[in-house]
């Protein structure tokens, strides 16, 4: 048995051209990266979530004085990179002293929190565009119908137009789900030790050009296709009305 | 700042010349995996599949990093395995036009089959019924077309593209956010540095969403809306 593992390990260092033996005895620096990764992904998108449905509300009834300040933040996020974004959060504000002195300097100093900071915001603006669109989208009858109840308008908000927007924004958010994922790579060019931070660690401690990259490649496509699958679940459930049997 | 000016004017001359580079790369491999996927052989369908889900699974950064350090080792592999050519260095220019073309085009591709599903078939089968040659039909009728359903979808892809290739600056590449944040640590003003960036990048998308709508505008011409019109 151990000669069949030595001579894994003889092929896997010496013949092959990619070196997997070594990731392999590594897994325990993809498995923080995968726990980081996985972290940053489900927190920012429940922060940007709650976020994004005040302002997806205020966007879709035209609120007064709050839809054009929702709009300028939705377009100012969704018109620039958000490494440049994350590059001003992390980088940035540390260049005001007042910053530097303040109590949020113990968050601010620090590039998880300023990753999950900035892929909150991003996310939020991306979720409320794609809410927006659901609600707008509400058939009219249904509205008609809440009003008819005698529901006041919160109340039909929140009972009928949510619920039924929800719906409507899930293969959408699917992929803003997906999409999310991606941009957390981001995370390792303020030094988090994610799934890509795991592995340019990989490559750089061992002179490596491919093998940790690889594997990143594959871990990433691999948690696409779970996100794929749960939606697809999802979709299952909540359109099951819809379904022709 | 102003003595930085010429510098970042630069970076953001990159940044454009990406930009353009990868989207005419993407639009490219766009049209060939639209047509794979359209044709009835069944394995160039399975290509376009296979080419369109491990593209859209794929971080951008992930990728940009495998080509830029991977394919040098690649390059000089084959290299001295052919004798064909000695030591390469694939600059960062290329490995980011690589990846972004690459990750785009399979987005692009989408696009376009959606397009040319969009074309009403007595369209064609009347072009073919007048006789005209298949160079013909795709210049005079599926192009112009395919251009008006592909373009509503074109413009996000071209936004989203544009903002990626800030991504270049992690591997080396002297873009407007690789210079912003250099001259930033130089000056120690990284927040004024990098906010120009911003803004030069909120520009860059003001410009492009204005110019793409009027675009948009001139190939709808002549066609009548059912709702809104």
């Amino acid at each position: 048995m151990s000669g069949l593992v030595d001579a894994i390990r003889a092929f896997s260092t010496n013949s092959s051209p990619l070196d997997f033996w070594l990731v392999f005895q590594n897994w325990g620096l993809f498995w923080t990266g995968l726990q980081n990764t996985l972290i940053l992904l489900v927190v920012s998108l429940t922060v940007g979530g709650v976020i994004a449905v005040p302002l997806a509300i205020v966007r879709a009834t035209r609120a007064p004085v709050l839809n054009p300040l929702a709009y300028g933040f939705i377009y100012l996020i969704r018109g620039t990179p958000l490494l440049v974004q994350l590059y001003i959060i992390y980088y940035g504000l540390g260049q005001f002293e007042a910053v530097r002195n303040s109590p949020a300097w113990m968050v601010l100093k620090d590039p998880w929190w300023c990753a999950l900071i900035a892929f909150s915001i991003s996310t939020s603006a991306y979720t409320a565009e794609i809410f927006r669109a659901a609600i707008v989208d509400t058939p009219r009858g249904e509205v008609e119908a809440a009003i008819a109840a005698g529901m006041s308008g919160g109340l039909a908000m929140r009972r009928i137009i949510l619920p039924s927007a929800f719906r409507r924004a899930l293969l959408a958010y699917g992929n803003e789900v997906i999409f999310n994922l991606q941009t957390t790579t981001l995370a390792s060019t303020v030094t988090v030790i994610d799934v890509l931070g795991a592995a340019r660690l990989l490559n750089n401690n061992y002179y490596l050009a491919a093998e940790g990259f690889l594997t990143a490649a594959v871990i990433y496509i691999a948690i696409v296709l779970i996100i794929t699958r749960i939606f697809r679940a999802l979709e299952r459930r909540f359109f099951r009305h819809l379904q022709q049997s | 700042m102003i003595a930085y000016s010429p510098y970042l004017l630069e970076g953001l001359g990159v940044t454009i010349a990406l930009s353009l580079c990868s989207i005419l790369l993407s639009v490219a491999l766009g049209l060939v995996a639209a047509s794979a996927r359209l044709s009835r052989s069944p394995w160039l369908q399975r290509l376009a599949v296979g080419y369109t889900t491990i593209a859209r699974g794929i971080p951008d950064l992930v990728l940009m990093m495998l080509l830029y350090f991977g394919g040098q080792v690649l390059l000089n592999w084959l290299g001295a395995l052919t004798g064909l050519w000695s030591y390469v260095v694939l600059n960062q220019f290329i490995a980011g036009v690589l990846a972004i073309g690459f990750i785009f085009g399979a987005y692009m591709s989408e696009t376009f089959r959606g397009a040319y599903l969009s074309i009403p078939r007595g369209m064609i089968e009347a072009g073919i019924s007048v006789g005209m040659t298949r160079t013909k039909l795709f210049s005079r009728i599926i192009w112009p077309q395919l251009v008006r359903y592909a373009l509503p979808g074109f413009t996000n892809i071209w936004l989203t593209l544009m903002k990626s290739t800030a991504l270049v600056s992690v591997i080396g590449l002297e873009d407007i956010v690789y210079s912003g944040s250099a001259a930033g640590r130089a000056t120690r003003q990284p927040f004024d540095f990098m906010l120009v960036a911003l803004f030069a990048y909120l520009a860059l998308t003001i410009l492009s969403d204005v110019g793409l709508r009027v675009l948009e505008r001139r190939y709808t011409r002549g066609v009548v809306r059912g709702v809104g019109a």
